[in-house]
């Protein structure tokens, strides 16, 4: 590799985090002035054509991003960038391994295919759209790649900021309700966070994941006691994200309330509470087997087998599609959770696998329902008899398609995640409850969509009605088809995406790796104290080379 | 008293404050109970680096003791985001009022099915 070649897959952890903040606000200085429209500026026409341009193109070279980070993750190197070259644990870490790059590849899918789908409708009817979205996706970026946990609280944050200002684009007094209660439950969560953190930082002395790891086995009993009450407040905030029962009911309002792109991109914030359950608890803190995973492990396989089944409940219960979706959101978070819990690298990769898939799926589907409630004027979602849609088939076989794969019919992805999943538990405890759940699952979430889906276009009555304008339909098409692609490139590459995520539960739970490639700068043979006591070593302190 | 026992039931006595406020059905309590839920946590984060008397967070080669500079660091940084998200909150709330001309938190199944 050339020079430059290695010093960007170098930088490229940092990169992907400070190109989409940077994107962001310089979208904002455009936004910030094409909303006063003082004369003699473009036509607000032109300047909006200009922000959309400027938007996807920035979107695209983070996509690229994503997909250099990730190639170059297959290949099983973990790459270490240590901010303004502090080592680590003392200084800022970035790390990026498979399972990173993983959700990275996942979240730029989805957040490209949400703009794409933005573009043709919903960007203008607010403001600040593309500026907000680009930097929620540099949270999202900053979350996955963190190496320490207050970081990881820190890009928590950014991408909710961005997420409470997103969730009120396009206004409207049921957005701003529903907003208002989001914002308390995750601030709420937030202050749950800071306060375990601290616990954390109080038992080790240090917030770095690898150095925590390492750390573990040696605590002494009192401080073991602060960090196990540390680690438990970290679950039930990193529930509170994933939408775990019974911490889920802020999902559907919200979700369903979100104007539909808004609701897509969400898609993927869920996996972000998921994912710091894995690398936390399940990769740092040894999952079942370690000493502080497991008091956390116990609780996770109930909570994932009772989210599941309310979820699907909700599901049959709503009245709208989006709020059936939303459901069926919380759903697919129980089936994740329920690999999870089994705290195995084949579990863990079944989970991943299927989440991949619950999340292109989940997109599709919120994204199908904004372009069948555009049809339907007036009734929108409301699953009841309406006129005939405008062109029932092109939407009617999309509908099928996405609902065949979250139900999980082969050979789609969601049968597969699925097999995979009742492989993993196989001779594990609680599988008889395992199979039960997903069997259950997977039949109500057939009969709530197929309820819905024949209601909407089979009951429908020759009435005409006026369609709401959706924007360009042909361009709204383009995001759809491409998650299309994308599911069918899961169905028939599913057994490389499976090896892919296999591999990066087995890297995650490698912690001495982990640790030997992020702490290499780090002596430990220097005297140091931590939980730091006051008194400084007497000798000098170790060289920072 | 012991310093610690005073400074754990301050805090103490903030959380209970906050959290009684926090389930005020109502948007300005909400936004105090927050604040102070954020205060708290910020004490809670300095004591956890330990407490320390005449100890300044600094180096100094004449000094024997100093204490832990990074929750300090730590609050700081939660300090901005919790001032900056609870700025957003307050905004919401005035913008939402002003909308709803409703202060109460609720939601009915009708506020929340006419979001389309």
């Amino acid at each position: 590799m050339s020079n430059a070649a290695t010093a960007l897959f170098t930088h490229l952890p940092i990169l992907l985090i400070v190109w989409p903040l940077g994107w962001g606000i310089l979208l904002l200085l455009g936004a910030a002035r094409s909303s006063d429209h003082p004369p003699g500026s473009d036509h607000p026409e032109t300047s909006l054509r200009r922000e959309r341009w400027l938007s996807l193109s920035g979107a695209a070279i983070t996509l690229l991003g994503a997909s250099l980070l990730s190639w170059d993750a297959a290949h099983g190197a973990i790459r270490v960038y240590s901010l303004g070259d502090w080592p680590a644990p003392f200084g800022i870490a970035l790390v990026s391994d498979r399972l990173s790059a993983l959700f990275l590849l996942l979240t730029a899918v989805v957040a490209g295919s949400a703009l794409a789908f933005a573009i043709g409708s919903w960007d203008h009817r607010g403001r600040a759209f593309h500026p907000l979205f680009h930097i929620q996706w540099a949270g999202l970026n900053g979350a996955f790649l963190t190496g320490d946990i207050f970081n990881l609280f820190v890009f928590f944050e950014v991408l909710l900021i961005a997420s409470y200002a997103l969730l009120t684009h396009g206004l409207g007094q049921a957005r701003l309700r529903v907003a208002f209660g989001y914002v308390v439950v995750n601030l709420t969560a937030s202050a749950l966070f800071l306060l375990g953190l601290a616990l954390i930082y109080g038992a080790y002395g240090s917030l770095n994941l690898a150095d925590l790891a390492q750390r573990t086995a040696a605590l002494a009993p009192q401080p073991l006691f602060l960090a196990r009450a540390g680690a438990t407040l970290l679950l039930v905030v990193f529930a509170i994200k994933a939408a775990a029962a019974p911490l889920y009911l802020w999902l559907p309002t919200a979700y369903s309330a979100a104007s539909p792109p808004v609701a897509a991109l969400f898609a993927i914030m869920t996996k972000v509470g998921i994912y710091a359950i894995i690398r936390v608890h399940w990769a740092v803190w040894g999952g079942e087997s370690g000493v502080l995973g497991s008091a956390a492990f116990a609780l996770l396989l109930p909570v994932a087998i009772v989210t599941g089944l309310l979820g699907v409940a909700g599901a049959l219960a709503a009245r709208t599609l989006s709020r059936q979706i939303a459901f069926l959101t919380v759903a697919s978070v129980g089936t994740i959770l329920i690999g999870v819990a089994l705290a195995t690298p084949k579990g863990i990769a079944a989970a991943l696998f299927y989440l991949v898939h619950s999340t292109v799926t989940v997109t599709l589907l919120f994204l199908v329902v904004a372009l069948v409630a555009a049809q339907r004027g007036e009734i929108g979602d409301v699953i009841q008899p309406a006129p005939a849609l405008r062109d029932p088939v092109a939407l009617g076989l999309l509908m099928l398609l996405a609902a065949a794969s979250a139900i999980g019919i082969p050979p789609l992805p969601g049968f597969l995640g699925k097999l995979y999943l009742l492989e993993a538990s196989l001779d594990r405890p609680g599988q008889g409850a395992v199979w039960l759940t997903l069997i259950a699952v997977g039949a109500l979430t057939l009969i709530a969509l197929a309820r819905a889906g024949v209601t909407i276009f089979w009951h429908t009555h020759p009435k005409r009605i006026t369609v709401w304008p959706a924007g360009d339909s042909r361009v709204l098409m383009q995001p759809v088809v491409a998650l299309v692609v994308v599911v069918a490139a899961m169905t028939l590459w599913a057994e490389p995406l499976y090896r892919f995520t296999y591999a990066a539960a087995v890297q995650a739970a490698d912690q001495t790796a982990y640790a030997r490639v992020v702490l290499e700068r780090v002596h430990f043979s220097a005297p140091w104290t931590r939980p730091y006591d006051g008194v400084l070593p007497q000798t000098e302190p170790p060289e920072v080379p | 008293m012991t310093l610690e026992g005073l400074v754990a039931s301050a805090i103490g006595i903030v959380t209970t404050v906050a959290v009684y406020l926090l389930l005020q059905p109502r948007a300005f309590a909400t936004a105090l109970g927050l604040t102070l839920l954020s205060y708290a946590v910020n004490m809670f984060i300095f004591v956890a680096g330990g407490l320390w008397i005449d100890a300044p967070p600094v180096l100094d080669a004449g000094r024997r003791l100093s204490a832990d500079p990074l929750p300090q660091a730590l609050i700081l940084t939660a300090i901005v985001i919790g001032f900056a998200t609870t700025a957003y909150l307050l905004a919401l709330a005035v913008r939402r009022f002003a909308v709803t001309g409703d202060e109460r938190t609720h939601l009915t199944p009708k506020h929340t099915e006419d979001a389309r």
